[in-house]
C-alpha cells in the first residue's frame, strides 16, 4: 500500500469521506438544504479525480496501461473509469431530483444523502474489481444501503420494498457465493486472471470441464447471482414491488446505476475469467436465453400495469433483455477476434440507458410531488397543466422505445448490431420484435397524458434543481441521439481496456 | 475425512437454508434461513482451501505458508452477512411497527 494506490483510489475514497463528512456535518448544521447542496457540489471531487486518472492513463502511452491495486484485488482501467463517470453522474442527477423529495424525511435527509453515496461507492468499486472477495464486498456495499434506502420512507409499502430487497438480494448473493466457491476450489485461486489460465487448457472429459458438472454449475451459479443484481428474467420478481415501493429517486437509483454496475462486473467476470471457447460457447447460450426470457417477460407484463413506477420497473427488465444480446454477442465473439464491438455496444447503451430513464424519472417526481399519485391516470391532461414536464417524459419514452432522433434508437442499433455481427440474427429479430411491442405501453402514457382531459387545471411546475435535472437529461437523450460519436468513442476506447485486463 | 463429506454436508445445508428462505413465514426464519445459506458456503470455502489448494515451493525448494484464500473468504463472508442480518431485523422492526405482523405471507400490499 502506497500513495500511489491511495491516488489509484482516490475516487471511491472521496466518495466514502464525503459520505461521512456529511454525516458529520450533519450533528452541528441545522440548515439540512446546506448539506444537500454540499452533497451535490462534494461529488465534483471524485468526477475530477477521475478524469485526471483517465488521462493519466492516456499520458503513460499509446497503448491504455492497466494499474492494479491494493495486491491486484482493483484495476484502474478505462473500463472501470467510464463506469466511474456513471456512476458519479447519476448520483448528481438523482441528488438534483431529490430535493422537494427529501425534505419529507425532515431529520433523516442527509443520511438519505450519505446512503447514496456509499452504495455508489461500492458500485465504483464494484466495476474495478478483478478478484471473487472484493467483488463480493463491493457487490454488498452497494446492496445494503440500497436495502435501507428502499425501506426509507418507514411507511408499510416501503418497508415491504425495503424487505424484499434485502431477502433477494441476499439469497442472490449466497448463490453467487456458491458459484464461487465452485469455481475457487476447481482453479485453486479467486483472481479473476488466474482462473483464466487455469481453464485455458481445460480438459474436457465426458463432454464436461475436469469431468465434472461442479464447474458449470458454479457457473451457473454465478449467473444466477449476477441476474437478481441486473434484473434479468426468471430472477426480476423482486423489481416490481421493490420499484413500487421505494422512494422514486431510489427506484431511479436502482434502476440505472446499479444496473450499470452490475452490467460491469458481468462483462468483466465472464470476459476476463471464462474466455476459453468451450466455455464461452457455453454461457454465451445462457446469456442469450435469459435475453429473450427478459424481454419477452418485461415487455408483455408491462403492458397491463397501472402505477407508472411498476410499468419502468417491467422496462427496465425489458431493457435487462436488450443488454444481454449485447453480452451473448460478445461471448459469441470471444476470445478471438476484434471482440470489442460487444461490451462497446452494451457501454454505450448503459450510458444511454441511464440518460433516458433518468429523464423518465425525473418527470415522473416531478409530477408525483405535486399530485401525489404515481397511478398512471394521475397524468391525464398533463400536456396542457405542465407543457415541459409532459415534453420531456414523452420524449424519454419514445426513446425508450427507441425511435429517431434519440440515444434510445442508437443504442438498440448498436446492440442489434453487434448479435448480427457475430451470428444471432435471429436474437436481433426477437428484440426488434420487443422494441415494437414495448411502444404500446409507453405510448399510452403519452396518451393519457395529451388526451385525456385533466382532473384540474392547475399548473404544475418544478423545483429549480430538479428542473435542471430534467432539462438536462432530455438535452443528452437528444444530443446523444444524433451526435453520438462522443459517447461511442468513450465507450469504443473503454471496451477495449476490457480486452487488455 | 475427505473433501467430499465436507462438501455434501455444505450442500445439504445451503438446500436447507434455501427451503427455509422460501417456505417459512415468519420473517426472522427467513433470515435464518439466510444465514445458513452462507455458513454452508463457508464450509465449503474452507474445505476447498483446505484439500484443494496446491501447497506452494519457494524457489530454494522449500515449503512455503499455505495460501489461505478460503479461510479469508469465509471471514469476509461471516463479518458482512453479520451486517446484513443487523439490517434485515431492522427493517423487520419497521414491519412490525407498521403492520402488527411479522409473517411475510401478510406483507403483499403491493401484490393485489
Amino acid at each position: 500500500m502506497t500513495l500511489g494506490d491511495l491516488y489509484l483510489i482516490s475516487p471511491e475514497l472521496s466518495l466514502a469521506s464525503l459520505a461521512l463528512l456529511l454525516l458529520l456535518l450533519d450533528l452541528v448544521v441545522s440548515r439540512k438544504g446546506f448539506l444537500a447542496a454540499l452533497a451535490v457540489v462534494g461529488l465534483v471531487v471524485p468526477l475530477v479525480l477521475s478524469v485526471a486518472l483517465w488521462l493519466g492513463l492516456d499520458s503513460t502511452g499509446p497503448e491504455p496501461v492497466n494499474t492494479g491495486v491494493l495486491a491486484n484485488t482493483l484495476l484502474v482501467d478505462k473500463f472501470s473509469l467510464f463506469f466511474k463517470f456513471l456512476v458519479i453522474g447519476t448520483v448528481a442527477v438523482i441528488f438534483l431530483m431529490s430535493g422537494e423529495y427529501a425534505r419529507k424525511f425532515q431529520r433523516f435527509q442527509t443520511e438519505y444523502y450519505a446512503l447514496v453515496l456509499l452504495s455508489a461507492t461500492g458500485m465504483m468499486l464494484l466495476a474495478s474489481t478483478i478478484e471473487m472477495i472484493s467483488i463480493y464486498i463491493s457487490l454488498e456495499l452497494s446492496a445494503l444501503p440500497l436495502a435501507a434506502l428502499a425501506a426509507f420512507r418507514r411507511d408499510s409499502r416501503s418497508s415491504e420494498s425495503g424487505m424484499k430487497l434485502l431477502v433477494l438480494s441476499g439469497v442472490s448473493s449466497a448463490l453467487l457465493l456458491y458459484g464461487m466457491v465452485l469455481v475457487y476450489g476447481f482453479t485453486g485461486s479467486t483472481m479473476l486472471s488466474d482462473v483464466a489460465v487455469k481453464l485455458d487448457g481445460v480438459v474436457f472429459s465426458g463432454g464436461q470441464p475436469f469431468g465434472s458438472y461442479a464447474l458449470l454449475l458454479g457457473i451457473v451459479l454465478m449467473v444466477a447471482g449476477f441476474g437478481f443484481k441486473i434484473t434479468a428474467a426468471p430472477f426480476q420478481m423482486w423489481a416490481p414491488d421493490v420499484y413500487e415501493g421505494a422512494p422514486t429517486p431510489v427506484t431511479a437509483f436502482l434502476s440505472v446505476a446499479s444496473k450499470a454496475a452490475g452490467f460491469a462486473v458481468v462483462l468483466r467476470v465472464f470476459y476476463v475469467a471464462f474466455p476459453a471457447e468451450a466455455l464461452s460457447l457455453q454461457w454465451a447460450t445462457v446469456f442469450a436465453a435469459l435475453a429473450v426470457l427478459s424481454m419477452t417477460v418485461g415487455n408483455l407484463v408491462a403492458i397491463v400495469q397501472t402505477n407508472i413506477k411498476r410499468m419502468l420497473a417491467y422496462s427496465t427488465i425489458a431493457h435487462a433483455g436488450y443488454l444481454l444480446i449485447g453480452v451473448a454477442a460478445v461471448a459469441a465473439r470471444a476470445p478471438a477476434g476484434s471482440g470489442d464491438a460487444g461490451p462497446s455496444g452494451v457501454l454505450f447503451y448503459l450510458g444511454g440507458f441511464a440518460v433516458m430513464n433518468l429523464a423518465a424519472f425525473s418527470a415522473v417526481i416531478a409530477i408525483s410531488n405535486r399530485t401525489g399519485s404515481d397511478l398512471i391516470e394521475s397524468l391525464a391532461g398533463m400536456g396542457r397543466r405542465a407543457p415541459v414536464l409532459a415534453g420531456v417524459l414523452a420524449f424519454a419514452l419514445v426513446s425508450l422505445t427507441g425511435v429517431p432522433p434519440t440515444v434510445g434508437f442508437m443504442a438498440k442499433v448498436y446492440i442489434f448490431g453487434a448479435a448480427v455481427n457475430a451470428g444471432l440474427a435471429w436474437l436481433a429479430i426477437v428484440g426488434v420484435v420487443n422494441s415494437v411491442v414495448s411502444a404500446y405501453y409507453y405510448l399510452r402514457v403519452v396518451k393519457a397524458m395529451y388526451m385525456s382531459p385533466a382532473l384540474s387545471d392547475e399548473p404544475l411546475a418544478p423545483e429549480p434543481p430538479l428542473r435542471i435535472a430534467l432539462l438536462g437529461t432530455a438535452a443528452a437523450v437528444l444530443l446523444f441521439g444524433i451526435y453520438p460519436k462522443w459517447l461511442l468513442d468513450l465507450a469504443l476506447t473503454a471496451a477495449q481496456a476490457l480486452h487488455l485486463s | 475425512m475427505n473433501l467430499e463429506s465436507f462438501l455434501i454436508v455444505g450442500a445439504a445445508i445451503f438446500a436447507i437454508g434455501l427451503y427455509g428462505v422460501l417456505s417459512k413465514r415468519n420473517a426472522v426464519t427467513v433470515l435464518m434461513g439466510l444465514e445458513l445459506m452462507f455458513n454452508a458456503v463457508n464450509i465449503s470455502a474452507v474445505a476447498m482451501s483446505r484439500y484443494i489448494v496446491p501447497a506452494r515451493i519457494g524457489s530454494a525448494g522449500e515449503m512455503l505458508p499455505q495460501l489461505l484464500t478460503g479461510q479469508v473468504f469465509a471471514i469476509f463472508i461471516i463479518t458482512v452477512a453479520a451486517a446484513e442480518v443487523a439490517l434485515g431485523v431492522a427493517i423487520v422492526i419497521a414491519i412490525y411497527r407498521n403492520r402488527e405482523t411479522v409473517f411475510v405471507t401478510d406483507v403483499n400490499e403491493m401484490r393485489r
